[in-house]
């Protein structure tokens, strides 16, 4: 069987930037064709062709920052369902994050994911292993174990590592094995409890802040560390002003960083937070205007590298409750192309630099080849940017609904997504 | 006036009318405490629900004698009774609640929002007896009730609130609709007691104790919160009283007719001196009298009849 993408601009910046046809084959793009090169009749016949006049193909979308929740948290999502919504979001990849019940620290339950992963048929998954075992912060994890059964990177997410000797030793640990560390940073003691953005809204509300240094202080301590080591440390979901700048001069020194931000970061702001709604409950927090520009600030200037969704599903028995019992996070995946794409609609990023921040970046930090290139897998993201919608959390995939931005107005979604050549979404009207 | 809203959750969401019309009320009410038989069948038939999360005596007894005086049958449930205990959520209490038919239900709860988050449930009234370190409407509309008895009106006045700023919702009430009505609030605490971006809410923050009262026509004290302490807030009691206590010395630099308030329960010789709270100057006690007046006031706007109030 053969599918033909047909009409659109294909665009892998650094390689190229044309209209072209795909020709995909067993998996792997076979051709990449002149609009002009027309298929003789005898061909057509045995090619499934897909019109995507008008729109653009990409390297198949890579999100890097995701809870899938399973194992132990198969009511909020399965590595099933959210691998689905992956791909409806128009993610041929995800990076799992490894605070799963058990957490992902050994290489049993990383082959469990990567078996379930298979399984789902959708979008692929790439765990993250833990640092520490259990992510209790005490003791490294086995991290070449996970290695070999397929994690790509490494990460307490959810969790800090508080101990900065721990840390010192997990960076020159992973930099003999050539993994990435990720970074959640956060100074529990200093965030203290606190369940929304520190500063004025935070006191009208009544509600415990989280202050910025809360992030920046573990950034700045985390760039030590790197500069010490040597080791690649990616900072995950940033989103303060002064976690930025530090990120910001850390790479002018050459140092080894990079970082990712979440679109909700450069969407909202504290603000937004309204009468209790915990849908708008994240850590880190949506934080002040001045913020949600620096961190626009950051992408456009290339000091923020990834956008990543931070997917965290949770059903409604853990967000219907009183504003500080309520769990953090907010689903991602089936938002994520569309807010960001917000970003290149404002002329803030080109659509090259979208394509880089969600595809091209994450698949070098995770070691992926998803060049648009004969004989590569065919991991393909076909974007319609035209399209108008609101955002309706009921015709989510995922098996959760926690968004804050139900109805929002949103222009641009993918069209179709491709695995291995094998189409995993394609919208229906 | 018709009073519009279903609930009382916080002062922000009242305009100066609403707050005007219900201190009118309340003052009207005072006099059916005076009788030798205190009480009205106003709410004759009428079920109020007192739901207290958190440890109160004042102002749940307040709540209670205000049901009882206007003929309201009054069912109170604490947290250590109830079914939060054994793991319902509070929006599944509430339902519950609701499903015998109260006409009000009073809640006082540890979360701030806690009462948004019922009233939003459930069809009948929400009245927030405090919420976290948000709101606590009646205890606000008790104190300009005071102020407004002694002084006349509460605009241009020099209001000093001194105290955990951070952790009363009794300041940010106060603060708020103080500024509403026309007072100048200034605060006034150890900067560890100080919320970030206080002064959006309608107050400024005084360098020290003495420039705080210097002036002032009205002194707020807040209770220092000893069980939120044994923490890095201040270092001693003593040191808090000599850096932030009301004595008379400092009562001495605010006007000669100041009034000082104080919402209790007090720590004598720590945020306030014995020989303050027992002067004339104090109001405490008025405050406790016109708090029943101001919750009659409230279950008659929001339980009598057509939520019409005609403060005859």
């Amino acid at each position: 069987m053969q599918i033909l993408i047909k009409g659109a601009r294909v665009l892998d910046p650094g390689n190229i930037d044309e209209k072209k046809d795909l020709l995909i084959q067993d998996k792997v793009i076979a051709a990449i064709l002149d609009p002009s090169d027309t298929l003789s009749g005898k061909d057509l016949a045995q090619v499934q062709v897909v019109d995507a006049t008008g729109m653009i193909v990409v390297p198949g979308l890579i999100d890097m920052h995701v809870h899938l929740r399973e194992p132990g948290h198969e009511y909020k999502e399965t590595i099933e369902s959210g691998l689905k919504a992956a791909a409806k979001g128009g993610f041929t990849a995800v990076c799992s994050m490894p605070n799963t019940r058990p957490v992902n620290d050994n290489s049993q339950v990383t082959s469990f994911i990567i078996s379930q992963g298979k399984k789902a048929r959708a979008a692929k998954v790439y765990p993250a292993g833990a640092i520490s075992q259990g992510s209790s912060g005490v003791s490294l994890a086995e991290i070449f174990d996970m290695q070999q059964s397929g994690i790509r990177a490494v990460t307490d997410d959810g969790l800090p590592v508080d101990n900065s000797q721990l840390m010192r030793r997990s960076l020159e640990y992973c930099k003999g094995l050539d993994i990435p560390v990720f970074v959640h940073a956060e100074d529990k003691s200093l965030a203290d409890g606190g369940s929304m953005n520190e500063g004025p809204f935070a006191t009208f509300w009544g509600l415990k802040g989280i202050p910025n240094a809360a992030e920046s202080i573990m950034v700045v301590r985390d760039i030590a560390l790197c500069e010490l080591t040597g080791a690649a440390v990616h900072f995950c979901h940033m989103s303060t002003i002064e976690s930025i700048e530090a990120i910001r001069q850390a790479k002018k020194r050459g140092v080894n960083v990079t970082c990712e931000t979440a679109p909700h970061y450069f969407t909202l702001n504290d603000g937004a937070v309204i009468d209790y709604d915990t849908n708008f409950k994240i850590n880190p927090p949506l934080r002040s205007e001045q913020d949600r520009c620096a961190i626009i600030e950051g992408l456009v200037d290339g000091t923020i590298d990834v956008i990543a969704s931070d997917h965290a599903p949770h059903s409604v028995d853990e967000k219907d409750l009183e504003f500080d019992r309520a769990a953090f996070g907010i689903v991602g995946l089936e938002t994520s192309l569309a807010l960001s794409l917000k970003l290149v609609q404002d002329k803030f990023l080109s659509l090259s630099d979208l394509v880089e921040k969600m595809s091209k970046a994450p698949a070098r930090m995770l070691k992926i080849d998803n060049g648009i290139k004969p004989g590569n897998p065919a991991d393909l993201t076909v974007i319609d940017l035209e399209s108008c919608y609101e955002i309706d959390p009921a015709a989510f995939v995922s098996k959760s609904r926690n968004t804050p931005f139900a109805g929002r107005k949103v222009t641009g979604e993918a069209f179709l997504t491709m695995v291995d050549g094998r189409i995993v979404y394609q919208r229906n009207h | 006036m018709r009073f519009e809203k279903k609930d009382l959750l916080d002062i922000h969401s009242l305009d100066v009318n609403e707050i005007t019309m219900i201190l009118d009320t309340a003052q009207g009410m005072k006099e059916i405490s005076e009788r030798p038989v205190k009480k009205v069948p106003t709410l004759r038939g009428k079920t109020i629900i007192l739901f207290f999360q958190e440890p109160s005596t004042r102002t749940k007894l307040s709540f209670e004698i205000a049901a009882k005086r206007l003929s309201a049958d009054t069912v109170s449930i604490a947290k250590s009774s109830s079914s939060i205990v054994k793991g319902e959520t509070l929006i599944d209490t509430a339902r519950n609640l609701e499903a015998m038919k109260p006409d009000v239900i009073v809640l006082r709860h540890s979360s701030s929002g806690g009462a948004h988050v019922i009233a939003k449930r459930v069809g009948c009234s929400v009245i927030n007896a405090g919420d976290g370190i948000h709101a606590h409407p009646s205890q606000a509309l008790l104190d300009m009730m005071s102020i407004r008895e002694k002084k006349g009106s509460l605009k241009g006045l020099n209001i000093s609130i001194v105290g955990d700023i951070s952790h009363s919702r009794v300041a940010r009430s106060d603060i708020i609709g103080f500024s509403k009505m026309g007072a100048i609030v200034s605060v006034c605490a150890p900067h560890t007691m100080i919320p970030n971006g206080i002064e959006t809410l309608g107050c400024r923050v005084a360098k020290n104790m003495d420039a705080c009262v210097e002036g002032a026509d009205v002194i707020m004290m807040l209770r220092i919160q000893k069980e939120r302490q044994g923490n890095i807030l201040f270092p001693s009691e003593r040191e808090y009283a000599s850096l932030y206590g009301l004595n008379s010395a400092r009562v001495k630099l605010a006007q000669k007719d100041v009034i000082v308030m104080h919402p209790g329960p007090m720590n004598r010789g720590v945020e306030i001196s014995s020989e303050v709270a027992d002067s004339p100057c104090s109001m405490i006690l008025d405050q406790v009298t016109n708090g029943v007046a101001l919750r009659m006031a409230l279950f008659y706007i929001l339980a009598g009849g057509s939520r019409h109030a005609d403060s005859d």
